[in-house]
């Protein structure tokens, strides 16, 4: 076992930095798309169906066909990190984009309303009453769609955007459970610890509910 | 006295065509309390709500201080109006402290005058701004949120002041405390009030003048004296339900 570490640890180091820098750039992306359009969605409603209707499909697609599908595309396919980045991303809207707009959806409209005849501007509004409030929310869609996005990322190694799943894909070509288990228990782990943090600071802004005792 | 606010024929129809204020005329004389009363549906909530633009009338026009509110730029008017209402309005994330002042806060004003105004505003409504300031609504009672959105409508120190039934979830005993205050503060800051009310005893107490609404139509506007002595069908109606307590008992006594 010391043997193993001896020889693998250093890899499965570098690895595990791998596999949270295509998670974490595939969920920045995700983020600055899936929060405005989610954003934007709340002010045209009759939109949501179909842009949500979309971001589904993309979700529905297995990842191994995704990545399958980008690698040949021009720019996007001469790094095979390009591809799993945009792939990844195209996993995250869903969670992100849908909890963005039920989050603001579900905000008591009578607070909506205040807000209006206070006189803030619709920007004020947004930034001081409507963020603040779906907070919690959109952290909770940010947060499915990391833990999603982390276990997808093994398969990406498949078309050498490397991370965990490096190992993963070795080990089951060597018929050699070692290396299947190096990729997968840190890759387990990660999902954890994020969702672990993620949860925290979900609950950091969740609001509590009016009539919960004095 | 000058009118604070005029109504003008005002009429709104829903888009399905439902006619909820049919031709009301008033005038509101400034620095009076004027209570809105009538049953729910009775087009109360509407009538105010066009007064800050909340809802804009189908025809006929809404004056404050002599101008026409179409004319005002939509974000001033708001911030010049202060608006109450029912319970469920204060922001769940916000301390009182903020919340009173969050008009100031949108007009960018600096910060130690924000906290100054929003402590002197929650002392003005009887809640100690040391104990008070720090807390979220859910840390409050029904009365006390109450009194944070009174405090929260003066901030901007409006002329005019809409209420939209701003005691009706509170309990009795709780509401009377809140209607002393009420007549307090508004003895000390004149303001112009529209009241919207469905409790007579709340419009008698508070009202200068009593505007009982039907079906979208102004049937009424007598002072609260006059209110009691009308001999108006529909005035009598409102009167007699609330004398049936009294009457009830006093049968009991005769029995």
């Amino acid at each position: 076992m010391s043997g193993f570490l001896a020889q693998y640890g250093g890899e499965i180091a570098e690895l595990t930095v791998e596999h949270l820098w295509l998670t974490g750039a595939a969920m920045l992306f995700a983020t600055a798309i899936a929060v405005p359009v989610g954003v934007w969605l709340t002010r045209r409603p009759r939109w949501a169906k179909p842009v949500i209707g979309v971001a589904n499909v993309l979700q529905t697609i297995p990842s191994l066909a995704m990545f399958g599908f980008l690698l040949p595309l021009p720019w996007l396919g001469e790094r095979a990190a390009r591809v799993a980045i945009i792939a990844l991303t195209a996993y995250a809207l869903l969670p992100i984009l849908r909890n963005t707009y039920a989050g603001i959806q579900g905000i008591d409209r009578s607070l909506i309303e205040v807000a209006r005849a206070l006189g803030l501007t619709d920007a004020q509004r947004f930034f001081k009453v409507e963020l603040p409030l779906a907070a919690s929310f959109i952290l909770a869609g940010l947060r499915t769609a990391t833990v999603t996005c982390v276990g997808i990322a093994t398969i990406a190694a498949a078309v050498g955007a490397g991370g965990l799943g490096e190992l993963i894909f070795r080990g089951v070509a060597s018929v050699d459970n070692r290396l299947v288990l190096a990729g997968a228990i840190p890759a387990a782990l990660l999902a954890l610890v994020c969702d672990g943090a993620l949860g925290l600071m979900e609950r950091w802004f969740r609001i509590p509910a009016p009539g919960t005792a004095a | 006295m000058s009118v604070a606010i005029e109504f003008r024929n005002v009429c709104f129809a829903t888009a399905e065509g439902r006619l909820l204020l049919d031709g009301i005329s008033l005038a509101v004389e400034e620095g009076t309390t004027t209570a809105v009363l009538g049953r729910s549906g009775s087009g109360k909530t509407t009538l105010l709500r066009t007064v800050n633009r909340m809802v804009e009338p189908t025809s006929g026009e809404v004056l404050v201080s002599g101008r026409s509110v179409r004319e005002a730029d939509l974000i001033a008017l708001r911030r010049s109006i202060g608006y109450v209402i029912q319970e469920t309005g204060l922001f769940p994330h916000m301390m009182a402290e903020r919340d009173v002042a969050l008009v100031l806060e949108a007009e960018s004003r600096p910060r130690e005058e924000r906290v100054r105004r929003s402590r002197a505003l929650l002392g003005a409504v009887g809640l100690e701004p040391e104990q008070f300031a720090g807390r979220y609504p859910h840390q409050l009672s029904g009365g006390q949120r109450q009194r944070v959105g009174l405090a929260r409508a003066l901030a901007a120190e409006p002329g005019v002041l809409l209420m939209d039934e701003p005691f009706g979830a509170l309990d009795p005993l709780t509401r009377a405390e809140m209607q002393d205050m009420m007549r307090g503060l508004m003895a000390r800051l004149k303001k112009t009030v529209l009241l919207v009310t469905h409790d007579l005893a709340e419009a008698l107490y508070l009202g200068d003048r009593i505007v009982l609404l039907s079906a979208g139509k102004l049937v009424a506007n007598l002072g609260p004296e006059e209110f009691l002595r009308s001999q108006q069908p529909e005035v009598e109606e409102y009167v007699r339900a609330f004398h049936r307590g009294e009457e009830r008992a006093a049968e009991e006594k005769r029995a």
